[in-house]
């Protein structure tokens, strides 16, 4: 396997996101690069993997590159599409989503993410998108996957500030006496490298780093004591095949790899 | 003949949305009602509780209109387009004014309109422990499990004084047929304490009762049916019209300043008397960028019995 001369950062991440679904069987996602994780992983590694979409569509086959979730091409020519409630009730509090993809603008060593507001919710300085299905997706997924574009303090905090999407550990400190149906966030891919969660009540753990980006850099880049894995890998740098297969056959109009 | 509910938009808005209801306009980015929500712009109505999940650029538009007092939802952005800056701007700024929220998860708010339909207390969500959202919401509740040691969170009935949605087709007493994404389109319906729904077109009954299934609102749970052809846009039509990505694409750009925004409404909306002229307005040339190719699904069969085939071919 030769590697890509070429390659972008966003097809590094989408490249290890994708490995990292070689056993997976279903996958929530939003449009982006998640999805093209999932389109690459279904090419080259797992041809049972089966993606769903928020909107409720199963089994997709998009004629051209769908704008979001919803777009009409997902639709046409797709193998099912349910209704909010079944989506929501039925395929996902149902149990049916081994990984669930989200992203978010602050995450904590634990894995709780904050989509919600920067500052007070009741005065926000800025006002984020929210939930969405975002807190049913971490409660209710095998476990989750987030691609998060920032790699600094602000984004990496001790604390965030506000909880959207908890985590087991904050489920459990809560006192609610409620947890999560899966493991919460296991995966987490950064412009800087991979941190990942084995233990369902640990902590992020860096396990890989981009090319280029050394052990230090991460940690500085953290806003809490980032806990590192004993040998610490290199992040499997794109194929030539994997290139081709992003440009040539999965995102031709480069809607999202620019 | 049985009750012919078609009705003209702007008499549909006049006679059953008020000033001070709840009204709910769904359609999780397909089919949202966009003509319904300039009419109510238009009409002026006031102090309105305005449910969506994914509010959309019908929010930003309608609060900016001053329609809107309270906004309960699950999701502030436009999906791909970005933010929707009237809305960030009373919450960050309270520019020009306070904008009161009740904010839920979206399978929150699909069980909200779920237990409104079926007239139930409460109803159970597995979502929220640990999350901060039950601590500024006081509707989100922790209750024992009545049936085990454990606890659950809950949340309330949401039942709308209105509920407004598109669809692709209606017969006259207001079955309506929708196909492509269906939304939480039938609970917010059944949730509602008035309907109004707007249609691409109205057909024939034998239209309708060649597909049955297809009719995810039956005509006794609806009170007007209104013909707005396009009356979905700048959202799409499954089928009949694509999204007008470059309207969604222009308009955070525009809305982030809110002279613009009201010039936009004061053009668009305010100065032009129906939904025939908006589009107009919008042109023929954007319109027509939005056709889409047809790809018909294959007619399924519903059989019938042999004796009544029979008796028909002998009369």
């Amino acid at each position: 396997m030769t590697t890509s001369p070429d390659y972008s950062q966003t097809e590094l991440i989408v490249c290890a996101a994708s490995k990292m679904l070689a056993d997976k069987r279903t996958v929530f996602a939003g449009i982006g690069l998640p999805t093209l994780a999932v389109d690459l992983a279904h090419r080259t590694l797992n041809r049972d993997i089966e993606l769903i979409y928020e909107s409720g569509v199963a089994g997709a086959h998009p004629e051209a590159m769908a704008e979001g979730i919803a777009d009409s091409v997902v639709v046409s020519g797709s193998e099912s599409v349910v209704s909010m409630q079944a989506l929501f009730g039925y395929v996902l509090q149902g149990g049916n989503v081994d990984v669930g993809f989200l992203g978010a603008a602050q995450i904590d060593r634990h894995g709780s993410l904050n989509t919600t507001v920067i500052g007070e919710w009741e005065k926000p300085t800025v006002r984020l998108p929210g939930s969405g299905g975002a807190a049913d997706i971490m409660a209710n997924s095998g476990e989750i996957f987030v691609i998060i574009r920032r790699h600094d303090p602000a984004s990496f905090p001790a604390e965030v500030d506000f909880i959207t999407s908890a985590s087991p550990v904050a489920a459990a400190q809560s006192g609610d006496g409620i947890q999560p149906q899966g493991h919460g966030v296991s995966v987490v891919i950064t412009p800087l490298g991979v941190l990942q969660r084995a233990d369902r009540f640990g902590e992020l753990v860096l396990t890989h780093t981009h090319p280029g980006v050394t052990v230090d850099q991460v940690k500085e880049a953290t806003g809490w004591d980032l806990q590192v894995a004993d040998e610490v890998r290199s992040t499997m740098e794109p194929t030539v095949e994997e290139v081709r297969l992003l440009r040539d056959e999965i995102d031709t109009v480069r809607l999202y790899l620019r | 003949m049985a009750k012919d509910r078609v009705l003209p938009l702007p008499e549909a808005i006049a006679s059953l949305v008020r000033d001070g209801d709840t009204i709910a306009l769904e359609g999780f980015s397909h089919l949202i009602p966009f003509a319904a929500g300039h009419e109510i712009i238009r009409q002026q109505r006031r102090g309105l509780t305005f449910c969506r999940m994914t509010p959309d650029l019908i929010a930003d538009m309608m609060i900016a209109a001053g329609c809107v007092d309270r906004l309960v939802c699950s999701f502030f952005a436009s999906g791909s387009a970005g933010s929707l800056y009237e809305i960030r701007r009373r919450l960050e700024d309270h520019d020009p004014a306070p904008l009161a929220v009740e904010e839920y998860s979206h399978h929150a708010m699909v069980l909200r309109y779920h237990a409104g339909a079926s007239r139930l207390p409460f109803i159970p969500i597995r979502s929220f422990a640990g999350s901060d959202l039950p601590k500024v919401n006081p509707d989100i509740r922790l209750v024992d499990d009545p049936y085990g040691d454990g606890t659950t969170y809950v949340v309330p009935p949401l039942n709308p004084d209105v509920t407004i949605i598109h669809a692709q087709r209606a017969d006259r007493r207001g079955n309506a047929q929708i196909w492509g994404i269906t939304g939480v389109q039938q609970e917010a319906v059944y949730a509602a304490e008035r309907v109004i729904v707007t249609v691409e077109e109205i057909v024939d009954d034998e239209v309708i009762r060649s597909d049955p299934n297809r009719t995810l609102i039956p005509a006794h749970a609806v009170d007007a049916v209104c013909v707005v052809p396009r009356g979905a846009h700048p959202s799409y039509v499954q089928g009949s019209y694509d999204r007008d990505n470059a309207f969604y694409r222009m308009w955070p750009k525009m809305a982030k300043d809110p002279q613009r925004l009201r010039e936009w409404l004061e053009e668009h909306i305010h100065g032009t008397a129906d939904h025939e002229e908006y589009l107009a307005a919008i042109g023929e040339e954007q319109l027509d960028s939005l056709r889409v190719a047809s790809k018909p699904s294959q007619p399924v069969d519903y059989g019938r019995r042999l004796l009544a085939a029979a008796n028909e071919g002998e009369a």
